[in-house]
């Protein structure tokens, strides 16, 4: 290229323009080629491109401590340690219920967020919504069975979990007050399957719901009915079923109130205590077993309330 | 037999959890022990034989000195978790597709629904109702099983059986829990679903559920049995207050079997705490806090049963009645 340009020099005025365009397009099919293998080459090697790199911030070799950074400096994956004992990753022994429990709280707000769309919490719209919702938007039904067999699923696998964690003794220390977190989490789930009940506002919900707020009419000293209830001058119009309810009935307020405890506030503190739950796994030194098996020779004599050891934080 | 019955009642898609854990639970239970009876087995394996509890690896696991003892999470147990979350979506999507979810007339406070039934998770608490008034089955229950659960780490005195599943060394722990977790809450939302029926009555499986049928309740309270009527107390009272006399002399001998009661629970759950010799090591570590906790919560437990037997089998409704409430 150098020599024609060398070779063209005199008539470059009259010539120029189309040269100068013909050159250029050589030069452009060139560099088409030469980038284009670049390209390609780089199209096998996805992880050390700029944009993947900008999104996962480590190098991704088949290396142990790019397989540790991996996991350590992603926030999703963080949750994780690095590495886990060799037996821990059996099924056998977790029969995974924690983690499955937590996809179905994903699943839940992901499929309750598509619900929301879909439904007013008034008592004019709300059954006919869910009426809608099944007849005539596109896989609304399967959206709805979806929320709804989750949910039950999640129940049974918290109580399952919690069976697998009390079988094994992992409340055993250090992890006592995980297993009181755990506790309170169950008691989430509950609720929270609890007052999504109503928000169909059909008889089964609406009944439901009656026979279960008819039960804090009867709290001691805080219920109309409850022991000492009337004497502390409780009546269906200040007691505690009433600030559940809204009102002495279960009616538009009562529906309002369910919406919200449903759709934010338990869902918000249920996050706060899985937060707090899964922190905790990671620092009472990860899932307790399956251990070496203790014999009986080989308890200490050590009695009641021992002080709490504690650990360098993020010593595993 | 009302085959029909039980279908449409197993059938019922809200049902369908309870069918569900109704195999769910002997499973893990059984998936459960066979890892503890393997471990039991290495117990006493290693217990005969002290130089070898030195060197052994201690699990059932297979091991091999020249392994790693951990292995990366990724991707050793990210693919275990990707598995799990792809198969909980394809279970999930099945039974959504399958099986719709209820949905019944709009609300109507002027229709009621009969039998009217709590979500089956609630369930157990609501059988309660049968036994206890509500103020007991739906708020002091519900408040003693979640401290109840929440104690169980603080008073649980035996270091054995942390992070393994072992029967032999935690016998009187598992049997507590069994007893609490099976026996009163999954058995009662069984109850709670298959046997009560229109009116919250009883229905044998394969009875037909007939709406129309009625109980005649012969409940009495213990006092009635034994004929408390006060005509001791109407002596020893102003002549204006004798009509007060049969409800100070129900209260009065309302305290007599529940002291009773306590003192002859709380002896048998004494026992219980030293029923062998290993148990009578445990209880030497406990302090006084972790043992009183402990007999209270096993007492409070066993009420249940009892107030049951005592409901179904002898017709007692109430154990002491006061004017404000009643046990
Ligand atoms: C929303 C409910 C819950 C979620 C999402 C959850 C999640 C998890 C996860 C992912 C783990 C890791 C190990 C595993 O998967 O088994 C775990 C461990 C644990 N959970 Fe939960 N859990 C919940 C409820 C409970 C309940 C009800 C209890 C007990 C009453 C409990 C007590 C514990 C304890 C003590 C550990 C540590 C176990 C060990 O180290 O082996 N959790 N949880």
């Amino acid at each position: 290229m150098a020599e024609s340009n060398g070779e063209n020099n005199g008539a470059k005025k009259s010539t120029g323009l189309l040269d100068r365009v013909r050159q250029d397009v050589t030069e452009l099919k060139e560099t088409f080629k030469e980038k284009g293998k670049e390209e390609l080459e780089g199209l096998k090697e996805p992880e050390k491109s700029q944009l993947f790199r900008s999104v996962f911030r480590v190098k991704h070799d088949e290396t142990p401590r790019n397989r540790a950074l991996s996991v350590l400096s992603n926030v999703f994956f963080h949750l994780h340690p690095a590495k886990v004992n060799r037996d821990a990753v059996k099924y056998k022994y977790t029969w995974g219920m924690g983690g499955i429990t937590f996809y179905l709280f994903i699943v839940l707000t992901f499929t309750g967020v598509l619900l929301m769309f879909y439904y007013h919490p008034s008592k004019v719209q709300a059954f006919r919504d869910i009426l809608y919702l099944e007849n005539d938007v596109p896989f609304g039904k399967l959206l709805r069975n979806m929320h709804r067999w989750a949910a039950h699923l999640m129940i049974i696998a918290v109580w399952l979990h919690m069976f697998r964690v009390f079988l094994t003794g992992s409340y055993k220390r250090p992890r006592e007050f995980n297993w009181c977190i755990g506790v309170l989490l169950m008691v989430l789930t509950l609720l929270l399957s609890f007052t999504g009940y109503l928000l169909p506002d059909d008889q089964l919900g609406f009944w439901a719901v009656t026979v279960g707020t008819n039960m804090a009419r009867a709290t001691p000293l805080l219920g109309t009915e409850g022991p000492f209830g009337a004497l502390l001058g409780m009546t269906p119009y200040n007691d505690v079923r009433f600030a559940l309810l809204g009102g002495s009935i279960v009616d538009a307020n009562a529906l309002l109130r369910a919406y919200i405890w449903h759709c934010i506030a338990i869902p918000l503190i249920a996050s706060i205590f899985m937060a707090l739950h899964f922190w905790r796994v990671r620092k009472d030194g990860g899932i307790s077993g399956p251990a070496p098996v203790m014999l009986e020779s080989e308890i200490k004599e050590e009695k009641g309330h021992r002080p709490v050891v504690l650990r360098p934080s993020g010593l595993q | 037999m009302n085959w029909h019955q039980i279908w449409e009642v197993a059938s019922a898609p809200d049902n369908v959890p309870i069918v569900a854990l109704l195999f769910l639970i002997p499973f893990y239970t059984w998936y459960a022990f066979h890892q503890a009876l393997e471990n039991d087995a290495l117990i006493d394996k290693l217990s005969a034989d002290p130089a070898l509890a030195k060197t052994e690896y201690r699990k059932t696991e297979p091991w091999n000195p020249k392994w790693e003892k951990e292995v990366h999470t990724w991707p050793y147990l990210m693919r275990i978790e990707l598995v799990a979350a792809i198969l909980v979506t394809v279970l999930l999507m099945v039974w959504s597709i399958t099986l719709n979810a209820p949905l019944e007339e709009p609300s109507n406070p002027n229709v009621t629904m009969n039998p009217a039934k709590a979500p089956w998770y609630f369930l157990g608490l609501q059988e309660m109702l049968v036994y206890f008034d509500p103020w007991i089955a739906g708020v002091i229950m519900p408040t003693l099983i979640i401290v109840g659960l929440m104690v169980i780490p603080y008073i649980d005195a035996n270091p054995l059986g942390n992070g393994y599943y072992t029967y032999k060394q935690r016998k009187f722990a598992i049997w507590t829990f069994l007893f609490g977790f099976i026996g009163l809450w999954v058995l009662m939302i069984v109850i709670g679903t298959f046997i009560r029926g229109p009116g919250w009555m009883w229905f044998w499986p394969g009875q037909t559920w007939d709406a129309q049928r009625v109980e005649f309740a012969v409940n009495r309270n213990l006092d009635q049995i034994f004929g408390v009527n006060g005509s001791w107390i109407a002596h020893l009272m102003p002549a204006a207050n004798v009509a007060y006399a049969p409800i100070l002399a129900r209260i009065i001998f309302g305290v007599f079997p529940l002291i009773l009661y306590f003192l002859v629970a709380g002896y048998f759950s004494h026992r219980l705490l030293l029923l062998t010799d290993f148990s009578r090591k445990i209880f030497k570590r406990m302090t006084l806090l972790q043992m009183v906790t402990t007999e209270l919560f096993l007492v409070l437990m066993l009420s249940l049963p009892i107030k049951i037997i005592l409901r179904l089998v002898f017709r007692v409704k109430y154990v002491w009645v006061t004017p404000w409430f009643s046990i």
